[in-house]
C-alpha cells in the first residue's frame, strides 16, 4: 500500500517554505547539464517550469498537443492574478491571502502549500512585470489592482480581460528564449500516451506524434506534468475542446493517486447553453460580478423582456441572500445560487436556463465610458457570441464547468507518489481545497511553475547526478509502446457506427445530471452504473476514421474520450464517498437548513487519495488527514 | 552593413526616400510644363536649357536618375520576393479591405517606366546628345515645338494620359505609404499628411495631363 | 438552411490538394462556422464513409489563436473583428457557396487539408520576442513606473493572438504586422527598452529568412486582424529598426 508523506516543514506557516529552501537538496551547476526534465504542457505552469528549468542549466524537453505553446489555455484565463502587494493599502497581507484561500476552498485544502502560494505571489507579480506583462497601471504609472470575487480587498492585478494572455505568453517567451540558447527543445503536435516508470521512477514518456502519427519514446531523468485540468470530461466546459485528463490518467494508471477528482468547479458566469449544436461555453469573467447586479424575475417563468420588467418585480436574489458579500460570493455559491432559482422555473431566456447579469446600474452611476474601460473586450466577446448587446440589455449567463480544483496527489515538494513525477499548476491537486477562488489560478500556476518547482525538483535529481542518460531502449519503454499502440489499434478496429463526440456528449450529460452543482447519493449511484454501460458500448460501438498513421483528430477525440470514462468513473467515485458537502461539491443530502453546505470535518477532513488497482476494478482509498493548526475551521458565510 | 541593406526594410527604407525625392521633383517639371502653353517659346526653351545646364541642377539631375534606378530596382526584387512569398495563390481572391492601389504598385510603376522610356527617347536623349532625332518635324533643340508636334497626334495623348493616370494611382498609395515606411506616423500630422498626399496625387497627374489636352484642342 | 462547400483536401505536406464540392442540408444558423465544419465531418464519417476534413482549433472563444480558415476570400469569413471559431453561420445565406482554404504563405505549408504549420511565428519569437530576466532576478513590479498610456498601448500589441490573419490576409504574406506588435509592446515598456535594438534587428532578419514577404502599407492585415492590432505598430517597428542601425 501506498503511504502518503505530504512532507509538510516542521516550524510556524510563514517560516515553512523559507526553511524548506534551505534544508533542501541541492545540485551543482555542472551536474545540472547532464540531467533531462521532460515537461508535459507548457501553459502557465509548464512554460515557466520549462523556462525556469533550462535556466538554471537543465536540459528540458517540452511537449503540447497545440502547434504552439502559446496555444494552452490558460490563454483564456481572463480576470487576473493576486498578490498581496498591499498596494491599495487596504490592510492586505500573505496571511490574509492565505486565509481567504483556505476559507473559500471551504478547508479541504493544506495550510503549508497555500500560505506558501500567497508568500510567493508577490515576486510571481515582480517577475511578469519584468518580462513584460502589461498589465493596467493608474495614471501614476504605478500598479492597478482591483477587486475579485470572494474577497474584501483588492490585490488583484490584471490586464483588461485578458489577463491569462498576457501571463501566458510571457512564459512562452520565457520558453523561446530558452528554446534559441539551445536548453530547451520543443516537441509541438504531439499528446503524451503513457508514463514510463523504471524501477518505480518516472524516466519517460510515450507521445504520439499528432502529424503522422508515430509512436515515439522519450526518456528524462524527470518528468512534470503541467497538463491543466480535466473540466472537458463534462463535455461542454469553458475549457479548449481539446483540453483533456489523458496525460494525467496515464500517471494514475502507472500509480501516481489521484486526489479529490469530484472537487470540480461550476464557474457561474458563462454565456449559456444556446444550441444544440454547441461545441463549448465561453466564460465571463467573474470581474463582471463586481459592477453588475445578477437577477431573475420574481414571476415564475415571466418571459418580458429585460426592459420591460420593473425594479420592483427583479428578485436580486444574491444580494437578498447574502447581503454582506452581495455579487461577489464565491463561484460555488453564485452557481449553485442560480441553478436553484432556474431549477424553480425563474430562470429567463428560451431554455429558461439562464440569469440576467445587468449593468444597467452600473452605467448609469459611472457612465458608459467608464464600463467600457473596465469590461470593454468582454462586452464584446459576449456580443459576437450571442448577439445581445450588454450595454443596452443583461447579459445572460448560467453556470458552466470551468476548473478542476483535484487532480494528481503532491506532496510539499509538489512530487506525485511516483518519484520522480511532478504534477504542477492545474493538474495537481494542492491549493484550492473544494472550491477555487478567482484569480488564484493564474497565480499557482506561475508560482508553480516559477518558483516552487525548480526548487523542490533538486531534492529528487540531487540523488540522480550518477545515472545516465535514460536510454529508451528497455523492456520498460517497450512495454509502454505496446501498450499505447494496442490501445490506439482497438480503437480503430472497433469500427462502429457512433462518433467519439457523441459518447463525449453522453458521458457529459450523465456527469452534469448526477454530479454536477448538485450530487446525492441515489444520482451518484445511477452514473457510476450509466457511465459503466456507456463506457461499453463506446468499445462496441465507436467509430474511428481515417488511419492512425496519419494526422486524425478522430482517434484524437476518441483516445482521449476512452480516458475520459475512467476519469468520470473516479469522479463520481470520490463524490460518493465524501459524504458531507464542500465547496463546489455539493451533497443534497448534507445541507443546513438554508441550503447552504453543511461540512463534516470530524468525518472528511481529509485529502482523498484514489489508488488505481486495475481494470474495472475499484481504485483504493488513501486519505491525508488535514491538519489545521494555524487556522480553524468554521462554516464559511458571506451572508 | 550588407546585411542593413540586405533587410527587406532596409530595401523599403531607400525606395521610399527616392520616392519622396521624386515626388519633389514633379512639381518642379510641372511648373516648367505650364509654360508649354505660353505661345511665346522662349520661356519655356529658357527654362529646359537652364535645367540642361545650371551645374547645381546637374548633380540634382544625377541624384534623380539614381532614385529612379534604385526605386526601380528595388520595387522589382521586393515585388519578387513577395511573389515567392505566396507560391499558391487564393483561389476565392481577396476580399480583404485595403489600400485598393497599393496592390498594383508594381503595375502602375511599370506604366510610368513605360512613359519614361518614352519620354527619354523624345526629349532627355537628344538632350544629352545620344540621340540624334525623334520622329517629328522642326530642330532638335526646340523642345516647344517637338512638345507642340507630339501633343497634336492624338495617339501620343492618349499613351501620355494613361501613362499618367497610371502615376496618378501609383501616387494614391506612394505618398502615404513612403511616410509610414520612414516610420514617421503622428496622431494628428498622419491624417494630414494622408490628405496632402490625396490632393497631390490628383492635381499633379491632372497638371500634367491638361498640358496636352489644351495643346490639342485650343492651340 | 443548405450549402454548398468547396473545401481544400490535401492529404499531406507533400500531397498536391485539390478543392472538393459538398452539399450540406439543414445547417443552422446558430452554429459557429466550425461548428458547421464539425458537423460536416460527422455527416462524412457516418454517411459517406468518408475522411473528416482536418483543420486547426481549440480554444473556441478566440483567444488561442489556433484556428483561422480563409473564408469566400477572406481570413475568417465576412463577419468583422472574428476569429473563425467565432465566425457564426448567420454571415451566409440559403443556397450560398462557400469556398474554405488553407492561410497560403510559403512560410506556413499545409500540413493536411485546412491544417497549417505556423512553426515560424514561434521561430520570430524565439529570435528575441522576450525580455531576457531570468527568473528570481526581477526587481519589485512598482520601482520602475510605466506611463498608463505606454501601458495601455503595449497591451494593445501584446494581445495579438498569433493566429496568422495577417499573413494570410496580406497580398505579400507578410509577417510585419505579427512582428511588429511584439517589438511595440516591449519597446514601449522600460523593461524591454534595453534590448530593444537587437530585439527588431534579430526579429526582422529572422523574418526574411523565413520567406515572409515585405510590407507594402496595403493595411489588409489591420482590417482583418481580429484583435484590432493596428498599422501603427508597422510604423514603429520601422521605426525601431532605423534606430538600431
Amino acid at each position: 500500500m501506498t503511504k502518503l508523506d505530504s512532507k509538510i516543514p516542521e516550524g510556524p506557516l510563514s517560516e515553512k517554505w523559507t526553511k524548506h529552501q534551505a534544508s533542501i537538496k541541492l545540485v551543482n551547476p555542472a551536474n545540472k547539464k547532464k540531467l533531462d526534465i521532460i515537461v508535459v504542457g507548457a501553459g502557465a505552469a509548464g512554460a515557466s517550469a520549462a523556462a525556469s528549468l533550462a535556466e538554471l542549466g537543465y536540459n528540458v524537453k517540452v511537449f503540447v498537443f497545440q502547434d504552439s505553446s502559446r496555444r494552452a489555455h490558460s490563454i483564456a484565463s481572463q480576470g487576473g492574478i493576486n498578490a498581496t502587494k498591499n498596494y491599495k493599502n487596504d490592510s492586505d497581507s500573505d496571511f490574509r491571502l492565505f486565509y481567504d484561500m483556505i476559507k473559500g476552498g471551504d478547508f479541504r485544502a493544506r495550510e503549508a502549500n497555500v500560505y506558501r502560494a500567497a508568500e510567493i505571489s508577490n515576486n510571481i507579480i515582480d517577475q511578469y512585470v519584468a518580462q513584460g506583462v502589461p498589465f493596467a497601471r493608474e495614471y501614476s504609472g504605478y500598479l492597478s489592482n482591483r477587486s475579485f470575487g470572494g474577497v474584501q480587498v483588492s490585490r488583484t492585478f490584471y490586464a483588461q480581460g485578458q489577463t491569462g494572455q498576457q501571463c501566458t505568453l510571457a512564459g512562452y517567451q520565457a520558453l523561446a528564449r530558452q528554446i534559441k540558447a539551445g536548453k530547451a527543445k520543443m516537441y509541438a503536435r504531439r499528446d503524451m500516451l503513457d508514463l514510463v516508470t523504471i524501477d518505480g521512477k518516472a524516466r519517460g514518456i510515450i507521445t504520439r506524434n499528432l502529424v503522422n502519427g508515430e509512436i515515439e519514446r522519450h526518456g528524462a531523468h524527470a518528468v512534470v506534468l503541467a497538463t491543466g485540468g480535466f473540466g472537458t470530461v463534462y463535455y461542454l466546459s469553458t475549457l479548449a475542446i481539446n483540453s483533456n485528463g489523458s496525460a494525467a490518467l496515464a500517471a494514475y494508471k502507472k500509480g501516481a493517486l489521484m486526489a479529490n477528482p469530484s472537487m470540480a468547479q461550476i464557474h457561474p458566469t458563462c454565456v449559456p447553453v444556446l444550441n444544440d449544436y454547441q461545441s463549448k461555453l465561453t466564460l465571463m469573467s467573474e470581474s463582471l460580478r463586481n459592477d453588475g447586479r445578477v437577477w431573475v424575475p420574481k414571476e415564475k417563468g415571466d418571459k418580458r423582456p429585460a426592459s420591460e420588467i420593473k425594479e420592483e418585480e427583479r428578485d436580486y436574489y444574491l444580494e437578498r441572500k447574502y447581503p454582506a458579500f452581495g455579487n461577489l460570493v464565491p463561484r460555488d455559491v453564485a452557481s449553485r445560487a442560480a441553478k436553484e432559482r432556474c431549477d424553480e422555473g425563474y430562470g429567463v431566456g428560451e431554455t429558461g436556463l439562464a440569469v440576467y447579469l445587468d449593468f444597467r446600474d452600473a452605467i448609469n452611476n459611472q457612465g458608459k465610458e467608464t464600463i467600457k474601460a473596465k469590461y470593454g473586450n468582454l462586452f464584446d466577446l459576449y456580443k459576437k457570441v450571442t448577439s445581445i448587446d450588454p450595454y443596452e440589455e443583461p447579459m445572460r449567463i448560467y453556470p458552466a464547468s470551468h476548473y478542476t480544483m483535484g487532480g494528481l496527489w503532491v506532496d510539499y515538494n509538489l512530487m506525485t507518489t511516483i518519484p520522480g513525477l511532478y504534477a504542477i499548476g492545474e493538474a495537481n491537486f494542492s491549493d484550492h481545497g473544494a472550491n477555487r477562488l478567482g484569480a488564484s489560478s493564474l497565480m499557482q500556476c506561475s508560482g508553480d511553475g516559477y518558483f516552487i518547482l525548480p526548487v523542490t525538483i533538486g531534492d529528487f535529481l540531487a540523488d540522480e547526478i550518477r545515472t545516465p542518460k535514460i536510454k529508451t531502449d528497455t523492456p520498460e519503454f517497450e512495454k509502454a509502446e505496446k501498450d499505447v499502440k494496442d490501445k490506439i489499434n482497438r480503437l480503430m478496429s472497433v469500427n462502429g457506427k457512433q462518433s467519439p463526440t457523441s459518447f463525449h456528449k453522453r458521458l457529459g450529460l450523465i456527469l452534469w445530471t448526477y454530479s454536477g452543482m448538485k450530487r446525492n447519493e441515489e444520482g451518484l449511484k445511477k452514473a457510476l452504473a450509466e457511465i459503466k454501460e456507456l463506457k461499453e458500448e463506446f468499445w462496441k460501438d465507436v467509430k474511428v476514421a481515417g488511419k492512425a498513421d496519419d494526422m486524425n483528430h478522430e482517434l484524437e477525440k476518441a483516445s482521449r474520450i476512452a480516458d475520459f470514462f475512467d476519469l468520470a468513473t473516479l469522479i463520481v467515485t470520490d463524490a460518493l464517498d465524501r459524504k458531507e458537502s464542500c465547496g463546489a461539491h455539493f451533497r443534497e443530502e448534507y445541507q443546513t437548513e438554508e441550503g447552504e453546505p453543511k461540512r463534516d470535518d470530524k468525518n472528511f477532513s481529509y485529502v482523498s487519495a484514489w489508488e488505481y488497482k486495475g481494470e474495472d476494478k475499484e481504485p483504493e482509498l488513501h486519505k491525508e488527514k488535514l491538519k489545521f493548526e494555524f487556522v480553524t475551521p468554521i462554516q464559511r458565510s458571506y451572508k | 552593413m550588407n546585411k542593413v541593406i540586405a533587410s527587406s526594410i532596409s530595401k523599403k527604407f531607400v525606395m521610399a526616400l527616392a520616392g519622396l525625392f521624386l515626388l519633389t521633383f514633379l512639381p518642379v517639371h510641372l511648373g516648367i510644363n505650364f509654360l508649354l502653353l505660353n505661345p511665346d517659346p522662349e520661356p519655356f526653351n529658357e527654362a529646359a536649357e537652364f535645367m540642361a545646364t545650371f551645374p547645381v541642377i546637374k548633380i540634382v539631375e544625377i541624384i534623380l536618375m539614381l532614385a529612379i534606378l534604385i526605386h526601380i530596382i528595388y520595387g522589382i526584387v521586393l515585388q519578387i520576393q513577395n511573389w515567392l512569398a505566396r507560391p499558391r495563390r487564393y483561389s476565392s481572391g481577396s476580399k480583404s479591405k485595403t489600400s485598393f492601389f497599393s496592390k498594383f504598385m508594381i503595375w502602375t510603376g511599370g506604366t510610368i517606366f513605360i512613359f519614361l522610356v518614352i519620354h527619354f527617347l523624345n526629349f532627355y536623349f537628344i538632350k544629352l546628345g545620344l540621340v540624334d532625332g525623334i520622329p517629328v518635324e522642326g530642330e532638335a533643340e526646340d523642345f516647344y515645338s517637338v512638345a507642340y508636334q507630339l501633343f497634336k497626334k492624338p495617339v501620343y495623348n492618349i499613351i501620355y494620359w494613361v501613362c499618367f493616370a497610371g502615376l496618378g494611382l501609383h501616387l494614391f498609395h506612394a505618398f502615404s505609404s513612403a511616410f509610414q515606411t520612414l516610420g514617421l506616423n503622428h496622431r494628428i500630422w498622419t491624417p494630414v499628411i494622408n490628405f496632402l498626399a490625396f490632393v497631390y496625387a490628383i492635381i499633379i497627374p491632372l497638371g500634367f495631363m491638361s498640358i496636352p489636352l489644351i495643346i490639342w484642342l485650343f492651340k | 438552411m443548405n450549402i454548398t462547400l468547396k473545401i481544400w483536401r490535401q492529404k499531406n505536406k507533400d500531397d498536391k490538394g485539390g478543392f472538393v464540392k459538398y452539399q450540406l442540408d439543414n445547417v443552422s444558423t446558430e452554429m459557429t462556422f466550425l461548428e458547421m465544419l464539425d458537423y460536416l465531418n460527422e455527416k462524412l464519417v457516418h454517411e459517406d464513409n468518408d475522411e473528416p476534413v482536418a483543420f486547426d482549433s481549440d480554444c473556441r472563444e478566440g483567444i488561442c489563436g489556433a484556428c483561422g480558415l480563409y473564408i469566400n476570400g477572406r481570413p475568417n469569413g465576412p463577419q468583422e473583428g472574428v476569429t473563425t471559431c467565432q465566425l457564426t453561420m448567420s454571415a451566409f445565406k440559403d443556397g450560398d457557396t462557400i469556398t474554405v482554404e488553407p492561410w497560403r504563405s510559403k512560410s506556413f505549408p499545409v500540413m493536411k487539408d485546412l491544417v497549417v504549420d505556423r512553426t515560424a511565428f514561434d521561430k520570430l519569437i524565439e529570435a528575441g520576442g522576450y525580455i531576457s530576466v531570468n527568473t528570481g532576478a526581477a526587481p519589485e513590479a512598482n520601482s520602475i513606473p510605466v506611463p498608463k498610456k505606454n501601458a495601455d498601448r503595449a497591451f494593445d500589441a501584446g494581445i495579438c493572438i498569433g493566429c496568422g490573419t495577417c499573413v494570410a490576409s496580406c497580398k505579400n504574406a507578410s509577417a510585419m504586422l505579427f512582428v511588429s506588435a511584439k517589438i511595440s509592446q516591449l519597446a514601449l515598456l522600460p523593461q524591454g527598452k534595453v534590448e530593444a535594438k537587437e530585439r527588431a534587428r534579430n526579429l526582422v532578419k529572422t523574418m526574411d529568412e523565413l520567406g515572409f514577404g515585405n510590407c507594402s502599407n496595403t493595411g489588409a492585415c489591420e482590417a482583418e486582424c481580429p484583435k484590432d492590432i493596428k498599422l501603427t505598430n508597422i510604423a514603429r517597428l520601422n521605426r525601431e529598426y532605423y534606430k538600431a542601425y
